[in-house]
């Protein structure tokens, strides 16, 4: 009877996450795979495809480094300090993940706009940042902004400062006991937070989309290029690249997985 | 950052308040570059952006903004995205935990898998979520086709929307549950049962009390996140307004059609609500926690 209990539950919940999460992620590789191999190789070998790949990963390249040297800063001015408006500080840095992605690149966008803030300036000294790259790294990098900060403070706190004073006490600088003391001790949080981050970064759509004007073969990442594709019934095209991006999902789970068991571990 | 520290230092009597200063100069020194990069990156980042926006809100004045606000396309608009956006989140709370239960204190073939799968959404590109549960989700896909001779179509309906919010939220739910139901101990339960309580009393009166902040957290966590969906959604609705137009993709939509101020309204409106979220979200952590002391 109680084991009965057990069983249903289980087949609830299971069936419930089939429904919603499992079935939609495995219509991902069969869609993309299902008359063979070919349709997905002419889609991954079109240009447009091929420039959306280059784009996504400049973007990535050039947001993720950003972040986690500001996360860092970040995740060391909360674990070390006290000071007023320190939950304050905290609750800013999380903004990112309750702003829609949408009112992200609306923002970048009256601020970058031709019509916004800087607009007149950037268009006088020939500067192009809404539909061009960097409107567009500027988006990934507020949607992306939190993520290594919060898997870091964490364990900075946990680890305490102690280490950090003996290696000053013992002459150490603060460049030296970084390399040498807190980065050996925070490396797991900080993967896993870099994970994160590339992950949202490849991934992001919605902020990206807004300031991009989604030009294909020039504006367009690899998750516009499936919205593209999409929308102009290439739907082979469309899956092809979302295959490749759910790979990038799984690889991040599975590696995310492995980290976190690090992470515990210590 | 110096004036906090100025603050904190007119309590100190002189002596002691040399010493400090000393302390402080050199501290200021060391901890200047984290500290730079932090506050600078911050207002380059988010709240020049956010500014920007309030800004150009408070420029257009108050009557005309409430008259983009409440403009009937609007309010259709917020209604589709509270709304569905609500019910999604509720429904979640109670699969979520149905879930976050199973996972935390059953053991079944598979669970390792299934546990790590739960966070496809956060892993899954929104635009990829959006494309495959249209294809699914269609009058020919493999779960609308059931739906289909009911009569039901999901895709590029609201119930499309609907679907597509459950599948972002839900992770929320789970997550913000499984530490909780871990730390939880069953020792209490049993005590319950072994004192005569039936299993419905068990329930009610020992297990989900402790659970209801952490179920809230996540419930409020799901929804503002559903609220704030555009990826997904864009892909498997149709977007006309009064059906199934949520407010993201209003949005977006007034941009496209250079309709800034338009987009600037709503957008503010979006915003001011993902705030109020935040600080709900903040108090029912703080509420979770005075919980777990107790």
């Amino acid at each position: 009877m109680q084991l009965n209990k057990h069983y249903l539950l289980v087949a609830v919940a299971v069936g419930y996450l089939a429904l919603v999460l499992f079935i939609p992620g495995a219509a991902v590789f069969y869609e993309a795979f299902h008359l063979g191999i070919k349709p997905f190789l002419s889609a991954v070998s079109s240009r447009d495809f091929i420039e959306a790949v280059k784009l996504t990963v400049i973007i990535a390249a050039i947001a993720l480094p950003l972040n986690v040297i500001f996360g860092l800063c970040t995740a060391w001015v909360i674990a070390r300090n006290q000071f007023p408006g320190r939950a304050l500080l905290m609750s800013i840095i999380d903004l990112p993940f309750s702003v829609s992605p949408v009112v992200a690149g609306l923002m970048i966008v009256l601020l970058y706009g031709r019509n916004g803030w800087f607009g007149g300036f950037l268009e006088n000294i020939g500067v192009k940042i809404i539909f061009a790259l960097p409107g567009m790294v500027l988006a990934t990098i507020f949607v992306t902004l939190p993520f290594v900060a919060r898997e870091v403070i964490p364990v900075l706190e946990e680890m305490g400062s102690e280490q950090e004073e003996a290696a000053r006490s013992l002459g150490a600088s603060d460049w030296e006991i970084f390399w040498r003391v807190i980065l050996p001790n925070i490396r797991w949080g900080l993967l896993y937070g870099v994970l994160l981050t590339n992950s949202r970064a490849m991934g992001e759509f919605g902020a990206v989309s807004v300031v991009s004007g989604s030009i294909l073969g020039k504006t367009s990442t690899l998750p516009i290029f499936v919205e593209q594709a999409y929308k102009n019934y290439h739907t082979e095209a469309a899956f092809g690249a979302a295959v490749i991006l759910a790979l990038l999902g799984v690889v991040t789970l599975v590696m995310k997985e492995i980290v976190e068991r690090r992470v515990h571990q210590h | 950052m110096a004036g906090n520290y100025l603050t904190e230092m007119t309590d100190f009597t002189s002596d002691k308040r040399l010493a400090k200063e000393n302390k402080i100069k050199q501290l200021l020194g060391k901890i200047s570059l984290p500290w730079t990069i932090t506050i600078g990156y911050l207002i380059l980042i988010l709240l020049l952006p956010i500014t920007a926006l309030i800004t150009k809100s408070i420029t257009l004045g108050f009557e005309e903004f409430w008259r983009i606000a409440t403009s009937e396309v609007a309010m259709s608009a917020y209604e589709v995205s509270f709304l569905t956006a609500l019910i999604a989140a509720l429904i979640n709370g109670v699969m979520g935990t149905l879930i976050a239960w199973v996972l935390v204190r059953y053991e079944f073939p598979g669970k390792k898998v299934i546990d790590a799968a739960v966070d496809l959404p956060f892993a899954l590109p929104t635009s990829v979520a959006g494309l495959v549960l249209a294809t699914v989700y269609s009058d020919k896909g493999w779960i609308g086709q059931l739906f289909a001779p009911l009569g039901i179509k999901i895709a590029f309906t609201r119930l499309g929307v609907f679907v597509a919010m459950l599948f972002i939220s839900l992770p929320f739910i789970v997550r913000t549950l499984q530490p909780v139901l871990q730390e939880m101990e069953s020792e209490v339960e049993e005590a319950a049962l072994s004192l005569g309580a039936s299993e419905w009393q068990t329930f009610w009166r020992v297990i989900l009390p402790p659970l209801l902040p952490p179920i809230l957290t996540g419930v409020a966590l799901g929804f503002s996140r559903a609220v704030g969906e555009y990826g997904s959604v864009v892909i498997v609705s149709s977007g006309i307004p009064f059906q199934d137009l949520i407010a993201p993709v209003l949005v977006f939509q007034r941009l496209e059609q250079y309709d800034v101020a338009g987009a600037t309204v709503i957008g503010t409106v979006l915003l001011i609500v993902s705030l109020v979220l935040l600080l709900l979200i903040n108090l029912l952590q703080q509420w979770g926690r005075r919980y777990a002391v107790k």
